[in-house]
């Protein structure tokens, strides 16, 4: 299993040879052993809450090592200790077992109190209040934003180690811009498996699970960026499902909606216009935006992981699971075992409709320029020189065989 | 050893000894052959699960991906969990139960010894299958590893190759040989005392023991139930847990942590017991609170059937559903609290000596009580929301477990060593395993609450390079936990092969039946029943 990996971090260790080397300060600022300090309202009650726990359990632990210390010094045959038969049949011997459950039940009445008075208002969304709405959507393996008042759409991916350096496996392309002072209404859901949202300055973490809507909300209360993870195993890259909230003031908000607004229009002319593409102009287009959607699982160079991921590589050997070779044979990608490229139309429909049943979803959200893009590079890419250029209007096409072909 | 003459005055195995050859342990019938069997079986389980767990450290050791592909280390991940609660743990507490139960309630053998035979064989066909989940996806066409972790939720376990329907069967074995191994320790426990020992006078080893094999027979069907929905979901086109077709993911969780959350007592009770046995014994004075402490037992495994959703906290339950769960958790405080109570009680005012079955004992009150105390801090929701699936999860339960049935189960091994081989074992090697175990725990594992409140989540592959320094200081740490089972190993092969006699009694301050018996005890514990006053 020690095969060479894509993704060996090279420059990371190099981060920690030289922050061994500096004695860390110079690497980085503080040593990260508590929550984080909390942004919002929520997330401060929660804060309180983890230090009144805290200390009742260093209270308690403090008690326990106290006695257990003084007896093992005290009550030692070595010493001279005679042991004292009779302990247990004293009062408190008898009494004991009413005793301390009465003193450990002070103890969790006084903690569940506390947490009953917070939990309330954390976990019942205010219904009367006005609410900016954000939905968030796990797949395997980024985050989908899409802010249901403004008509935004973000996608959210880790940035490789070249780009994010320190920040790796913290740093996102795209960050979940939020306004601050503003009641924020989460609905949290999943595309595939579970993945669970955590921003510990936000202070709550919610599973997002296919099927299921569940809620959250919180009112951010001071600007700045804030860094979580994927909280639920989801898969191969788990660990590359980074989450960057940015929260910035109103008024930079409406801002960065508008920009935002600006671009989703830009793109949309751009995709839908008549232009005929040039094969150089789709295939870089399609190189990065396959390197960005479809390389986590085909991987960089066409040859997937098999056998959960196929290659894309005419000619190379799969084999796997029925459940993902027989839907590859009949879309005409398989034979003898041996990946072939098989004819356009399917190519167009796995993209866009994704085969049910196994991990490869739909990417029917791209737009018909993107599309093209992809599939062009895919098909010529990899020495898959097949020379077959595929322009927008051939994805419009192929989008509408594949809704009455689809059970969606 | 068919020769040997008890204190009894009567002659046991007389009729027949021991068969010679394979037949003795294949075909074994006997409470002791077989209590070695489930021993050694649980050993050699232990190190291959703790030889994952220095794999997972090392590629831990530092940020970047050194030493595997994720989905190999999610694998790991997966069965290092299961090798050792099932593998381990549950087949350890069980060879000690079939060891000693007999002898400690005046038995000559165990009730159903045939069903015995059969309950280990499925655990070692399970335990085959556990390793060959593992093995498949290195052949051709054997698809993908199973990178889900323990709890195996869909839809990830739907997604997984053929490795998953090894797994499932796996846990459909060792479901089977839980029963039966538990009904028949329910069966000897009920029927096999001997005359004048009432329930009330019973060894406390024995009531940990009865309270477990319940615990069992109700949770296991429950998971067994699961994996079966989850077979047909990935073969026969059920959608028991797919939402698209109409099923629920979330149920999965619900009936694996009905299962999962009990487990947790079952792997932790017989431990307790094991302690309550210890403790009198070097303190030299009875058990504090007999009574309380078999009451707490009882108490614990049944509120510890009604709270399991609190490791589902951020499901999305409605707010009196997650308060009942969150106050019922915290209550579990209160016998758990009571049974520690009465441990330190016991060294109260004792004559205590510290070898080493002593030493774990005493270090298993300390730090189980820190593993129970974060747990409290995990049941309290608002805390739990920042705590749930990160490192300072792992923390706990290590905590929690590794003082509270691993530790235990080592502390029996020394206690019960020199009755089971009739040999001394090496004091001075005990001790240094003890500290070794000390050390390299507490490095490995009290720095993961600070990486988990730092914002690490667990089951990842790679990390920010913001976690290093506590990855490090855990990962050496590890390794010396790791190494400190080389000496065990090498202190129990000793004491098997040899060392200085054992009296029948073996430590100055020990009680009860097992210790009127010769060590090591005749082939037939008792033939004729000691009467207990």
């Amino acid at each position: 299993m020690c095969s060479l990996d894509p993704c060996r971090q090279g420059a990371g260790r190099a981060a920690v040879a030289t922050m061994l080397l500096t004695g860390y300060s110079a690497a980085r600022a503080e040593l990260g052993y508590n929550l984080p300090e909390p942004a919002s309202l929520g997330a401060r009650d929660i804060y309180d809450i983890h230090h009144l726990t805290t200390t009742v359990v260093a209270v308690l632990l403090a008690i326990v090592v106290g006695v257990v210390g003084y007896s093992l010094y005290t009550h030692r045959k070595s010493r001279g200790f005679v042991a004292d038969q009779n302990l247990h049949k004293g009062r408190f011997g008898r009494w004991s077992w009413v005793l301390i459950p009465v003193v450990v039940l002070g103890v969790d009445m006084t903690i569940a109190g506390k947490a009953e008075q917070v939990l309330e208002s954390l976990w019942e969304v205010p219904k009367d209040k006005e609410m900016m709405e954000v939905k968030v959507t796990g797949h395997q393996w980024w985050w989908e934003y899409e802010y249901l008042d403004q008509g935004i759409r973000v996608e959210s991916r880790y940035t490789p180690e070249e780009q994010s350096r320190d920040l790796y496996l913290r740093e996102v392309d795209n960050r979940l811009v939020l306004p601050t002072h503003t009641r924020i209404r989460f609905l949290h859901t999943s595309a595939d498996v579970n993945h669970a949202f955590w921003v510990p300055e936000i202070g709550f973490k919610k599973d997002a699970i296919a099927g299921y809507i569940t809620e959250t909300w919180t009112v951010l209360d001071r600007e700045g960026v804030y860094r979580g993870q994927c909280a639920e195993l989801c898969g191969t890259w788990h660990a590359r499902m980074p989450i960057v909230v940015e929260a910035v003031s109103a008024e930079r908000f409406s801002a960065w909606v508008e920009e935002q607004k600006l671009k989703m229009a830009a793109a949309t002319a751009e995709a839908s216009s008549d232009k005929v593409r040039s094969k150089e102009e789709l295939m870089e287009m399609g190189r990065n935006l396959y390197n960005k959607n479809c390389a986590a699982c085909h991987q960089l160079d066409g040859k997937g992981l098999p056998p959960a991921f196929p290659p894309l590589i005419a000619g190379s050997a799969f084999s796997g699971g029925e459940s993902m070779t027989r839907p590859l044979e009949e879309r005409g990608f398989l034979k003898d075992g041996k990946i072939v490229l098989g004819p356009v139309e399917k190519h167009l429909d796995i993209v866009i409709n994704g085969i049910p049943g196994t991990s490869m979803q739909a990417w029917k959200q791209l737009n018909d320029l993107e599309i093209a893009a992809i599939v062009t590079y895919e098909r010529n890419a990899f020495g898959n020189d097949s020379g077959d250029v595929i322009q927008p209007p051939d994805v419009g096409k192929a989008r509408g065989a594949g809704v009455t072909a689809s059970a969606q | 050893m068919s020769s040997t003459t008890t204190t009894h005055g009567h002659e046991s195995g007389h009729h027949h000894g021991p068969p010679r050859g394979w037949r003795r342990w294949l075909l074994s019938t006997n409470h002791k052959d077989i209590g070695t069997m489930y021993l050694v079986f649980a050993l050699v389980m232990l190190l291959l699960g703790g030889a994952m767990a220095m794999l997972i450290r090392a590629e831990l050791f530092m940020p970047g991906i050194q030493l595997m592909e994720p989905d190999f280390y999610n694998n790991l991940v997966t069965n290092h969990a299961l090798i050792m609660v099932f593998g381990a743990v549950m087949p350890a507490a069980a060879g000690m139960a079939n060891w000693m139960l007999p002898m400690m309630i005046g038995a000559p053998d165990m009730a159903l010894p045939r069903m015995n035979n059969m309950s280990f064989w499925f655990l070692v066909a399970g335990g085959v299958m556990l390793v060959l989940s593992m093995v498949v996806p290195f052949l051709p066409g054997g698809g993908t590893p199973v990178n889900t972790g323990w709890t195996l939720y869909p839809p990830l376990s739907v997604q997984v190759g053929m490795s998953m329907d090894f797994l499932i069967f796996t846990v459909h074995l060792l479901g089977i040989s839980s029963i039966l191994a538990s009904i028949n320790i329910i069966v000897t426990i009920m029927n096999c005392r001997a005359p004048g020992m009432t329930l009330m006078k019973m060894p406390i080893f024995a009531w940990s023991w009865l309270v477990t094999a319940f615990l069992l027979i109700l949770i296991m069907p429950a998971l067994a139930g699961a994996v079966t929905m989850l077979l047909f979901d990935r073969h026969f086109g059920t959608s028991f847990f797919n939402a698209a077709g109409g099923g629920d993911p979330v149920l999965f969780q619900h009936l694996f942590w009905f299962f999962g959350h009990p487990e947790v007592y079952v792997l932790l009770l017989p431990s307790m017991g094991i302690v309550a046995q210890i403790i009198p014994t070097f303190a030299r004075k009875p058990l504090f609170g007999y009574g309380s402490t078999v009451g707490a037992m009882v108490t614990v495994g049944t509120i510890g059937m009604l709270v399991w959703a609190h490791h589902q906290y951020t499901i999305g339950m409605s707010l009196a559903a997650v308060t009942y769960f969150m106050i019922g958790t915290i209550l579990i405080s209160i016998p758990v609290g009571l049974l520690v109570f009465n441990f330190i009680a016991t060294m109260w005012r004792g004559a205590m000596t510290f070898e080493t079955p002593m030493l774990f004992a005493v270090a298993i009150i300390l730090l189980f009580t820190f593993g129970g105390l974060t747990g409290v801090m995990l049941a309290v929701i608002p805390g739990d929301i920042q705590y749930h699936d990160s490192y300072f999860v792992v923390a706990h339960f290590h905590y929690a477990l590794i003082p509270g049935a691993l530790l235990g189960l080592y502390a029996g091994t020394f206690y019960w060593l020199p009755k089971w081989t009739g040999h001394m074992y090496d004091e001075r090697l005990g001790k240094l395993f003890f500290w070794m175990v000390m050390v390299g725990f507490n490095m490995t594992f009290f720095p993961q609450h600070f990486l988990g409140l730092a914002g690490m989540p667990r089951r990842i592959v790679d990390y920010n390079v913001m976690f290093t320094e506590f990855n490090m200081l855990s990962s050496v740490g590890a390794f010396l936990f790791g190494a400190a089972h080389l000496v065990l190993l090498y202190v129990i092969v000793k004491c098997v092969r040899g060392g200085a006699a054992a009296t029948d009694k073996v430590w100055e301050g020990a009680e009860g039946l097992e210790w009127t018996l010769p060590s090591p005890p005749p082939f037939h514990s008792f033939t004729t029943p000691p009467l207990v006053r």
